[in-house]
């Protein structure tokens, strides 16, 4: 195995081994504490030009299989771990990890203090990095290029990752609602998570219009996850102020929960180090439940958390707040359909605490039905 | 949730003695409890017959009750407390059956007492198979296919349906007692018949096999409020077969994936709503198949358990002192964690590293005993270690165990017939399979072929060939550059491993490794992964970049703990670290703990100012002697509190240059050193028995007939009086030392003359160079020969004359400024026809330390940190630290009684091991019985150890001749308090002659009689005899000894194996008989003059 570099913005340089596919990468460091879950981690189209450092330290133990994949590839930008596993010992495993960034040309690097890194990065912040491996450069060298590289904040990445084309995921019960999914870099979690529950979901590429998402008649609009900056959604956010006049009962997710807030009259800010991980606590304010649940973002919404908001679409509210640091993470209309959160109810990976989320989207499209449409 | 304001006032039910299955995780567990109960104004009551334990100190109670717990005595405790509610969660299977009977009894209801933590329903729910099966179900678990019995029938019915091999689970027992694994009828006959014996309830499970399936553990917390989180996951190294305890485990899982992990999740969230435990924690064991992941849901404990002290000590999230919050109100978002400051209690632990628990066993103790590892706990304690890789920290929890067969070697050559021997041994579980894995895959076996006979996952395997790999690279010939250096260290290659490579030692690499700039960096234990600052020094080593260390400008100094549990070296030595942790903390120094036992309260990160948890070998304390010199002034190293372990290493610290407080290595080798000790007290003008060292067979027999027979020998240098006998005559001797093989001139084998029926006397003293301070002097019930730790002792002296003590005051005086102790000693003395005797002295604090603690009030180990740091006895005595004047006084009439493990161990053939006493110490833990009279201490004593003497009823008697005429009085006393007496021939002859009306009953050995007489087996099988007397002849000879024995132990009869404990036995069912046993707490004790 060759030397390979992690190189940060701020000049810091770990050396450790390549692995996966060798070459140089860039992008958005940040750190993720799963102890299970690196393959959804991967394949999570919201993990997009970022560089994702896991602290859990043996990664690929479980090896890699179709059915636990969040999209049709892996995401992330490279990958560092301290000890990737030799060998896969899973029932379900198909390819090993490794296997797979060779595959798919993911550059990573391992053998390096994760911990340290780790430590670095919430003391100063998520940064731009860089992992050269195989390539003879000096460190000045490889401190520059990743100083060249693109920053995460004012970037737009749902072109990147949306689905080009419309598709349908039909409901695995008796369908009762027709739900349109705005792909801003969905998890197949999501689509699963709602087939169960009668929904039959569409699709639709991030720049679909108003046009297109009121042909289909839906009973709900689903705002997905998905990687980048909402401050650059303005044409997203536009679309989601057209179906809130409509009265159409909306679900956001993640990046959908910062553009429904956005849509609201909020600002969204970037976090020092995001929350990344499977064990958030996070407390539904209106019942004092704590649910554990899994996070993935890097910027969040700034409103009022005691009392309620009023908007242009009537009076709102923060439903949900993480213990550890006191961030938004849900957002409610009173008198209207609309509720969003930043976290993951759909999980993989992660707890399933969260999961009634979706019979709560299930119980708003029953309370607020479809309106006889006017063409 | 705010706490609950009705209650105001609590009592804890601790865990008793510490025996096989619930040892000192439950004192981490009740001390926690009790600190957090105190700091919230709550008045606490504790009831715990253990005095080695931490919680049993007078500060950490209000009323502390050094009683039996049973329901009758926790009755009288609730009588005269009135307490509002009863914490039983945190006290083992001990406390929660006590609070079932509590419950039973109407005592709760009667004095409107709730029980909180878990409800009896909820316990029952979760104890009861039947009903916990039946809960699986409807949450869409599933359970093993199973068939409850209650009869031999039943048992053979159901493995009809199952087929074999049959697990057999007897039901309400803790670590898995009279469980086991049936392949056969014969086998099945004798588990299940155990096993409906030993369930209270007469019942077992007989269930479908899962032997080498995958076992997991999950550690999960519930609240008030229904939020519930998962602590920590665990995976069994040892898969499904093998007790929990007594397998290799390793936190976090490491081999699920996110979707099957989630669904254990799923599960256990399930488990605990509807089992109802309402507040606090549970453990819930998973079985996965490897080959389909199909997912059986084992069992779950509705308390906190021994794997959630390893949870604890894992993750940094602590689990007793969160529960015993939930107990009283709080919400787990409303209970600050206290490793980040900032957020809540309410979530669940990431760890960046790897933590792996190794089992401790002492199958050497016990001879005939069964070696296999079975679903019966038999390990004795356990080590954890910490890495940033598996293999690290398996190298270093390996190492931990402090036994040189742990540790992973790499021989040049392997025969091929070794390898194929190995090949056979690995497909059963035994203490060393891991080791024997080890060593085919290093032969060059594939890890296919090894998963297929042990079924330890490929990934674990994988990772010990890597191990092996990274030992070849190592031991190629040339350069030891930095970077293989760090590699090896990587892997967890200890310094001596490296030097056996490459043919180098120990010291030699750790030279050559520190000149190349290769050393440990200490990372932080803090349940977040990094996400957030720690701000409890929780640290751990490992080779990486940067540490974690944080500069500090106190003196510091380090104490060393003891390491895992073993027999004669366990939770007492626990006692007296933590003691000097608090009062150096206290006296203004930083204090900091090194040690590998995750049971421990010295491992709660709130003991000490910093905490370590490492091996304890030398090159892990250098490198943390190192590191901390590095951070700020250390004062030096307090190595005379842990035990023999610490004791081991100080002499290799002081030659690194590392100041010892207290006494110094060189008193510690002259009072170790037979030779240089002989000296000694020949100076000083005190006698020792005669003795002498043989490394030969002829050389014992010369020196055994020059100083006399019965002479007791054993090898050198040895802990616990490990592989000690005594011998009366030539042929015994000769057997002895052909069974000691690797007896040696460097390992010579000691003979000392044996004082026949002397009288044993234990000292603990402090001395500061200037003063001595008696703590106390205890007498031993049983005659010299019994290993002091398996010996009851009584304090004070009861047979002992003023003379005489003044004589041992003056002895312990001499030896102690002979010596140069700086601190605690403790001497065993001997009286036989009225000379004194030295046997021994250990210039360390001892296993009775607190034991003489707890009966004078006195703290010793505290005085004796002190005096490590310079405080002289005047000065202690000043600050009120030991009495203005005098020495310890015993307050009342304290009783200390051994704990033996004798129903734990089976020899292969499925028959009990011998229940007898002798010089080897076997037994794991200690009760104290205290009153104002001597019967009644003893009595308490024995209900405390093994539930009761019996008030009324038969006892059966046989004495060996050597007793016969020392037991007469005791049986004519039984006799005229109304016992029936039955004892075989001799025994009956000699009693009837002395005109003590005995029934003779068959020996087993003669079988049953021509009319159906009975054998005293079948007697004792039938359950009519309610005391067994039995004091054995010699080893080997006494085949009817043994049965008689080993049935007792089996149906739990008491049985009393010398004269001495038969005369005491007598004066406890004198009290027992008389009427009330009155319970007191320490404090009032301590208050009397």
């Amino acid at each position: 195995m060759s030397k390979a570099f992690l190189v940060l913005d701020d000049g810091r340089i770990f050396e450790g081994l390549s692995w996966g596919a060798t070459g140089k990468t860039f992008g958005e460091a940040v750190f993720q504490t799963g102890m299970t879950g690196y393959q959804e981690t991967l394949t999570d189209p919201s993990y997009h030009q970022q560089v994702v450092v896991m602290t859990a330290p043996h990664i690929g133990n479980t090896g890699m299989n179709a059915a636990d994949n969040e999209s049709s590839k892996i995401w992330v930008a490279g990958f560092v771990v301290r000890n990737p596993s030799p060998i896969t010992s899973n029932w379900r495993s198909e390819k090993s990890l490794d296997e797979v960034m060779r595959e798919q040309e993911i550059v990573g690097i391992s053998g390096i203090d994760t911990r340290a890194l780790t430590r670095h990065l919430r003391d100063r912040g998520a940064m731009r990095v860089g992992i050269f491996s195989d390539l003879d450069l000096s460190r000045e060298e490889m401190v520059i290029e990743v100083r060249k590289s693109r920053q995460m904040s004012g970037s737009f990445l749902s072109a990147d990752v949306s689905t080009p084309k419309s598709y349908v995921v039909p409901a695995t019960t008796t369908k009762k609602f027709t739900v349109v999914a705005l792909d801003l870099g969905i998890k197949s979690a999501t689509p699963r998570a709602m087939s169960l529950r009668g929904i039959e979901t569409h699709v639709l590429p991030y720049n679909a219009t108003y046009e297109e998402i009121t042909s289909l008649n839906p009973d709900g609009v689903f705002l997905s996850n998905g990687p980048g900056d909402p401050s650059t959604m303005t044409e997203t956010v536009s679309l989601v102020r057209e179906l809130l006049s409509d009265e159409i009962p909306i679900f956001g997710i993640c990046f959908g929960h910062q553009i429904l807030g956005r849509a609201l009259g909020f600002e969204t800010y970037k976090l020092q180090f995001g929350h990344r991980g499977i064990n958030q606590p996070v407390i539904d304010k209106r019942s004092g439940k704590v649910e554990i649940t899994s996070h993935n973002h890097g910027f969040a919404i700034e409103a009022p958390v005691d009392t309620q908001f009023t908007t242009v679409f009537g009076p709102g509210q923060v439903t949900h707040v993480c213990l550890n640091d006191g961030v938004v993470e849900g957002l409610e209309l009173l008198d209207r359909g609309a509720f969003s959160v930043q976290y993951h109810p759909e999980a993989a990976a992660g707890p399933h605490d969260a999961a009634y989320l979706f019979d709560d989207f299930v119980s708003l499209m029953e309370k607020y039905p479809r309106k006889v449409s006017d063409h | 949730m705010p706490r609950d304001t009705s209650i105001q006032s609590v009592l804890v039910i601790g865990s008793g003695p510490i025996v096989i299955g619930q040892a000192c995780e439950f004192d981490y567990s009740g001390t926690q409890a009790c600190r957090v109960l105190k700091a919230e104004g709550i008045r606490v009551i504790l009831v715990n017959s253990n005095p080695a334990t931490i919680m049993t100190d007078p500060e950490f109670a209000d009323a502390t009750y050094i009683e039996p717990i049973t329901p009758e005595f926790i009755e009288k405790i609730i009588a005269k407390e009135r307490p509002d509610a009863v914490l039983a969660t945190l006290g083992g299977q001990t406390a929660l059956n006590a609070a079932i009977g509590l419950y039973q009894a109407g005592t709760l209801a009667r004095y409107g007492v709730k029980l909180i933590g878990a409800d009896v329903d909820a316990i029952e729910r979760g104890e009861n198979r039947e009903i916990f099966r039946t809960i699986v179900e409807k949450i869409g678990g599933e359970s093993a296919k199973s068939v409850i019995c209650h009869t031999m029938d039943e048992i053979l019915e159901g493995v009809k349906i199952l087929g074999y091999p049959v697990v057999v689970r007897p039901s309400f027992t803790m670590g898995g007692l009279g469980s086991g694994i049936a392949f056969d009828e014969p086998s099945l006959n004798q588990i299940a018949g155990a096993g409906l014996r030993h369930s209270p309830t007469s019942e077992v499970l007989l269930e479908e096999s899962i032997i080498g399936w995958k076992e997991y553990e999950l550690e999960v917390m519930r609240d008030s409020t229904d939020n519930v989180v998962i602590v920590c996951s665990i995976e069994n190294i040892d898969p499904m077969g093998v007790h929990t305890g007594d397998s290799i485990t390793v936190a976090p899982a490491l081999t699920l994936t996110d979707v099957e992990y989630q669904k254990l999740r799923d599960l256990s969230i399930e488990i605990i709503r509807e089992v109802g435990v309402a507040t606090g924690g549970c453990n819930i064991q998973f079985a996965v198949n490897p080959d389909n992941g199909r997912i059986i849901v084992i069992e779950m404990n509705p308390r906190v358990s021994r794997s959630s002290a390893l949870a604890s000590k894992a993750t940094g999230f602590p689990i007793a002192k969160i529960a015993t919050k939930l107990a009283i109100g709080y919400t787990l978002d409303e209970i600050e964690n206290d490793i980040t400051k900032v957020t809540p209690a309410s979530f669940e632990p990431t760890l960046d590293y790897v933590v792996v628990k190794a089992p401790r066993f002492a199958f050497e103790k016990f001879a005939d005993a069964d070696p296999r590892l079975t679903t019966t706990m038999k390990s004795v304690g356990e080590a954890m270690a910490i890495g940033r890789s598996f293999p690290e920290a398996l190298m270093k929890a390996l190492r931990s165990l402090e036994r040189k067969e742990s540790i992973f070697t790499f021989p040049r050559e392997i025969s091929e017939q070794k390898v194929s021997s190995l090949l056979n041994q690995i497909s059963t579980p035994t203490e060393y399979r891991l080791q024997q894995v080890q060593q085919v895959l290093w032969a060059g076996i594939s890890a296919d072929e090894v998963f297929e006979k042990t079924k330890i996952d490929r990934w674990f395997l994988t990772q010990i060939e890597l191990i092996n790999g990274a030992a070849r690279e190592i031991s190629q010939p040339g350069e030891m550059t930095a970077s293989l250096m760090r590699n090896a260290k990587q892997w967890g290659f200890s310094d001596s491993q490296i030097a056996l490579l490459r043919d180098s030692s120990e010291e030699e690499v750790r030279k050559s490794r520190t000149h190349l700039g290769v050393r440990p960096v200490y990372k932080t234990v803090d349940t977040c992964a990094a996400e957030f600052e720690a701000f409890t020094p929780y640290y751990y080593s490992s080779y990486e970049e940067e540490t974690e260390v944080k500069s500090r400008t106190k003196p510091a100094v380090i104490i060393l703990g003891s390491g895992p549990n073993r027999i004669g070296q366990g939770i007492e030595f626990d006692y007296s670290c933590v003691h000097a942790s608090f009062t150096l903390r206290e006296a203004g120094y930083e204090t900091i703990m090194i040690n590998c036992n995750p049971e421990t309260v010295s491992t709660d990160y709130d003991t000490s100012d910093r905490l370590y948890f490492e091996p304890l070998t030398l090159e892990d304390v250098l490198e943390i002697v190192h590191a901390e010199t590095l951070a700020g002034p250390v004062l030096g190293v307090i190595t005379q509190l842990g035990g023999q372990t610490p004791l081991g290493l100080a002499a290799g610290l002081k030659a690194a240059g590392v100041t010892i407080l207290g006494t110094s290595p060189d008193a510690i080798n002259l009072a170790e050193e037979r030779g240089a000790f002989g000296d000694v007290l020949a100076k000083i003008g005190l006698t020792a028995p005669e003795f002498g060292m043989a490394s030969s067979q002829m050389q014992a027999i010369e020196i055994a007939a020059k100083i006399g027979y019965p002479v007791l020998v054993r090898p050198s240098f040895v802990l616990g009086g490990r592989g000690m006998e005594i011998v009366y005559d030539d042929a015994a001797l000769s057997s002895f030392i052909s069974r000691a093989t690797d007896i040696t001139p460097d390992r010579p084998v000691l003979v000392d003359r044996f004082l026949d029926s002397a009288i044993e006397i234990d000292v603990d003293a402090l001395y500061d160079g200037l003063e001595l301070f008696l703590g106390g002097v205890m007498e031993h019930i049983e005659e010299a020969g019994i290993h002091s730790g398996d010996s009851a002792c009584v304090l004070p002296a009861m047979t002992i004359s003023p003379h005489q003590l003044q004589e041992i005051r003056e002895a312990t005086l001499k030896i102690s400024e002979g010596v140069g102790v700086r601190g605690l000693i403790n001497i065993q003395f001997a009286i036989a026809s009225d000379q004194l005797y030295v046997l021994e002295a250990n210039p360390r604090a001892s296993r009775t330390v607190p034991f003489v603690s707890k009966a004078t009030g006195v703290p010793l180990a505290k005085a004796a940190a002190r005096i490590s740091v310079g405080s002289t006895i005047a000065q202690l005595r000043e600050d009120g630290t030991l009495p203005q004047a005098g020495d310890g006084v015993a307050k009342g009439i304290s009783v200390k009684e051994a704990v033996l493990p004798w129903n734990r161990f089976r020899r292969s053939d499925g028959r009990g091991v011998d229940a007898v006493l002798g010089p080897e110490m076997r037994s794991t833990g200690e009760v104290m019985g205290i009153s104002s009279t001597f019967g009644a201490s003893y009595a308490k004593s024995q209900i405390s150890a093994f539930g009761s003497l019996p008030k009324a009823g038969s006892v059966f008697i046989s004495l060996a001749d050597k007793d016969k005429e020392s037991g007469v009085r005791a049986a004519s006393t039984l006799s005229s308090l109304g016992f029936r007496l039955f004892a075989t021939t001799g025994t009956a002859e000699f009693l009837q002659s002395h005109g003590v009306t005995t029934a003779r009953v068959r020996k087993a050995s003669e079988g049953v009689g021509p009319f159906g007489e009975r054998t005293i087996v079948d007697l004792l099988n039938a359950g009519e005899i309610d005391l067994v007397i039995n004091t054995p002849v010699g080893r080997g000879t006494r085949a009817d000894g043994w049965a008689i024995r080993t049935a007792a132990v089996q149906r739990s009869i008491p049985c009393i194996t010398t004269t001495a404990g038969f005369n005491a036995a007598v004066e406890g069912i004198k009290v027992l008989q008389s009427g009330v046993l009155d319970v007191r707490p320490i404090q009032d004790w301590l208050k009397d003059a």
